[in-house]
């Protein structure tokens, strides 16, 4: 019953989304007002009814209903049942479910608060977005249907949820990462719903800027538990990979965040504006690439969806189609965008041209290194571009970013008298520098790179904090410097700061992390560094839906005991699958990491084990953290409540001067305004 | 030529020049760091670079898989029908590594012949085999029947 309910649902939705798509729009052309006040009935309809199918899924997961082909595929009675909830996402189908229930959870939110917007703006933007979900719930109804039956022959039990996959991380990764990469289709939205209107000026940007950024901040998040995830689960230790999926999801990242900044330029000084359009419409369109890459399986990756060329090829026609229209609306328009390209080379203009430039540059790299074996692969050769790809071409942007990052945001828009920064920065490099080298001093090996970069992420750090100052000069006391920064500010210098930190936790990682692949038998204890692993004992135990060899490591430093490990090789009996799960103890300054390679004799006594000291890694997600944090302080400030649906023009200007974060700058008299 | 026509003469010569450096970097590096993929017929055949570091696929020989004693080191023999490449590995092996299934395995040719391995992956059951390892039993004279690995496409 349920299933067929959750079908009909879909099938509603589908309805729902092609009435959405057309409607509205038409309401717009042909001033029948009807017609564009039905966006917001049909917008929320549309996520009823997704909503609705999502639990008619989830329902027949938690009743363990095996006549449907996908819940039996993915699931088992012996599953734990916070799993068989969370398994509703753990293949394709289901995910591909969520992934268009947080699209119009997107649709709703954008229905309910962007109220404030015209008319006759607001239907369209719906309607756009209605035309995005008419393709997602398509796909779903017509090459991945979580609903189909295997009737009359259903199995008694289910094979079982891939046992990589029963974790927490499967709970909360993808929905947090989903919402950021379907996310951006609001900018999307945003841009072609101003491309056909033809007119795009600061309000536009104001509109898109805060759902960009909420975007963005889940996408950051959703990649940091991605990273997380495959540290502590995959066994290797690693925190990234450069797998394709990975960089499904950088890629979408990089640009994102040249979108977020090159925005705040077309909001604060109406100009960039053709840039960002082509940017907002790029993010969401890799957005797209990365989810064709992925779920076609044309690319060998962590991520192994089951190869079904018919869903790549429907994806890659919805891609072209999207993208095409895209395009060509934009050609067509674009021409009338004008850019005032009026600034000076010391400007905060010119500093987040060159942001942008660099995130491009980031995002070219990256994608070129995934698409290149598919390339090479139409040209009859095989090729693996591997890390040493990445990490030779990846820092180069990187690094040029961070140094501008850290000058930036002191900097007037249009044009700054450098004079008065100079001394300032000047101190603040030689600061970072000598406290790199005492760091580097007290880590005892010397590489270039770590000084390089530690002096680098102090630079952010400290520029940061002299910003705040900077801003707060001229109020007294701490409540009073308080009011003078905005949500706006505090979120930015979280996130940059939080760049700092997850580039201190990247470096130290990677240059000073101790990996030993070893043979141990019970007993055997080995050495890294001060600390000792000494291997007790391994056991075999049968437990819930697998039978486990479960060691048991003591862990001593310096001859002192500090904890006890117990990483475990599993074998799930359902689908006869073995997993390594690691066990780590985990600090702020460094984790232990031991996980089991194989049994290597009869016995089951002698094992080879991995075991690994990796410092500061907590830093990576905890950085990754702070800017998605950041961007959600942002999200509160006053201005973008502020805006008002007529004079967009001249409000925007009388805004920027109330809460912009330049306004000491403004007292000082250096703000030269357009 | 007026002010404003040079400036943009200036940016979008600036651009092309900005551009065209990336493409070559990007380009050069490419070349250095991607990672051919090579099959054992061709290694026996000596079409193998040197000093490179590239990859290998096919099976793992049965019967080939032999521990060293006292140290963590695997050596196995990776086949494609035709030709055997033995292959050394002093690292942990991953969970699906197995006598007869398919592998794909990075490294370097030593001296002696051998491939010294610095990564391999067997990410694959019964049904899925790498799109690498089908593709060097192929080019070895052994028509793979791609359904059976791929039961839902038709690739």
């Amino acid at each position: 019953m349920h299933a067929e309910f959750g079908n009909y649902l879909l099938v509603l939705a589908l309805f729902m989304s092609i009435a959405l798509s057309i409607f509205p729009l038409v309401g717009t052309f042909t001033n029948k007002m009807p017609l564009v006040y039905a966006a917001k009935p049909l917008s929320i309809l549309l996520f009823t009814s997704m909503l609705g199918s999502f639990i008619c899924l989830a329902y027949a997961f938690v009743i363990d209903d095996f006549t449907i082909t996908y819940v039996a595929q993915h699931s088992n009675s012996l599953l734990p049942s916070r799993f068989k909830v969370a398994a509703v996402w753990g293949a394709h189908e289901g995910s591909f479910l969520l992934w268009t229930l947080i699209f119009t959870g997107w649709l709703l939110a954008l229905a309910l608060i962007g109220k404030n917007l015209p008319a006759k703006s607001y239907a369209r933007v719906l309607s756009v977005m209605g035309m995005i979900g008419c393709g997602f719930v398509s796909f779903l109804l017509f090459t991945s249907n979580p609903f189909e039956r295997t009737l009359p022959f259903f199995p008694i039990d289910g094979s079982d949820l891939n046992p990589l996959l029963q974790d927490f991380g499967l709970i909360i990764h993808p929905p947090i990462l989903y919402m950021g990469y379907v996310g951006f289709a609001v900018s999307f939205a945003f841009a072609i719903s101003a491309l056909i209107e033809g007119e795009w000026n600061a309000t536009w940007a104001r509109w898109a800027r805060p759902w960009t950024t909420a975007a963005w901040s889940f996408l950051t998040v959703g990649v940091a538990l991605g990273s997380w995830w495959a540290y502590y689960e995959l066994g290797w230790g690693g925190w990234w990979f450069w797998d394709p999926s990975e960089n499904a999801s950088l890629i979408p990242w990089l640009s994102g965040t040249a979108l977020m900044h090159s925005l705040a330029v077309t909001d604060k000084r109406n100009s960039f504006k053709g840039w960002t359009l082509a940017l907002s419409l790029s993010t969401f369109s890799l957005s797209l690439l990365g989810t064709f890459l992925i779920r076609s399986g044309v690319l060998t990756s962590v991520h192994a969806f089951t190869n079904d060329p018919e869903r790549g090829r429907y994806i890659l026609i919805f891609m072209a189609m999207v993208v095409g229209s895209a395009l060509l609306l934009f050609s067509f328009r674009a021409s009338k965008v004008k850019t005032n390209v009026n600034f000076s080379l010391i400007s905060k203009d010119m500093f987040l041209l060159a942001n942008n430039i660099l995130l491009i540059f980031a995002c070219f790299i990256v994608l070129f290194g995934t698409l290149y074996p598919l390339i090479a692969d139409a040209f009859g050769r095989k090729m693996s571009v591997g890390a040493p790809y990445f990490n030779l071409l990846f820092p180069i942007p990187t690094v040029l970013i961070f140094m501008l990052l850290g000058v930036g945001p002191l900097l007037n828009w249009k044009q700054h008298d450098f004079s008065k920064l100079i001394t300032a920065l000047a101190k603040i490099a030689i600061i970072s520098l000598i406290a790199s080298l005492a760091a580097v001093w007290f880590l005892q090996s010397f590489y270039w790179w770590v000084f390089c970069g530690l002096a680098l992420a102090l630079w952010v750090g400290l520029t940061s904090f002299y910003h705040l100052t900077k801003i707060t000069q001229h109020a007294q006391g701490l409540k009073n410097k308080l009011s003078k920064l905005t949500a706006a500010t505090i979120g930015m210098v979280f996130a940059h700061v939080g760049v700092a930190v997850l580039f201190v936790g990247v470096l130290l990682t990677s240059y000073y992390s101790v990996e030993k692949d070893v043979r141990l038998a019970s007993g055997e204890s080995q050495s890294i560094g001060s600390y000792r692993f000494e291997m007790v004992k391994v056991e075999d135990l049968l437990i819930d839906n697998y039978q486990t060899s479960k060691a048991t490591f003591n862990i001593y430093k310096d001859d002192s005991f500090l904890t006890t490990l117990h990483p475990e090789k599993r074998f799930y009996l359902a689908g006869k699958q073995i997993m390594t799960e690691a066990d780590i103890d985990a600090g702020l300054f460094r984790d232990l990491y031991v996980a089991l390679g194989e049994s290597l004799d009869q016995s089951g006594n002698v094992w080879s084990v991995r075991l690994y000291v990796k410092p500061f890694i907590r830093w990576i997600w905890l950085g990754a953290l702070m800017m998605g944090l950041g961007g959600i302080i942002a999200l509160a400030d006053k201005r973008y409540r502020k805006v008002q649906v007529k004079n967009s023009e001249s409000e925007s200007i009388a805004n920027q001067s109330n809460s912009d974060e330049l306004d000491v700058d403004l007292a000082d008299g250096n703000t030269v305004k357009s | 030529m007026k002010p404003h026509r040079k400036k943009r003469l200036t940016v979008l010569l600036a651009s092309i020049t900005g551009v065209a450096v990336v493409v070559a970097l990007v380009l050069y590096a490419g070349e250095q760091q991607m990672n051919l993929f090579i099959t054992p017929t061709e290694v026996q055949a000596g079409k193998a670079p040197k000093d490179q570091i590239f990859r290998i696929g096919g099976l793992v020989k049965e019967g080939s898989v032999k521990r060293a004693e006292k140290m963590l080191l695997t050596e196995f023999i990776v086949t494609d029908m035709a030709a055997d490449i033995p292959v050394s590995y002093d690292k942990i092996m991953p969970d699906l590594f197995r006598e007869g299934q398919g592998v794909v395995a990075m490294g370097k040719m030593s001296p002696q012949g051998i491939f010294v391995a610095s990564s391999v992956l067997a990410k694959h059951d019964e049904e899925y085999k790498a799109p690498e390892v089908l593709d060097a039993l192929e080019r070895a004279g052994h028509p793979v029947d791609k359904k059976q690995y791929n039961p839902k496409g038709d690739q």
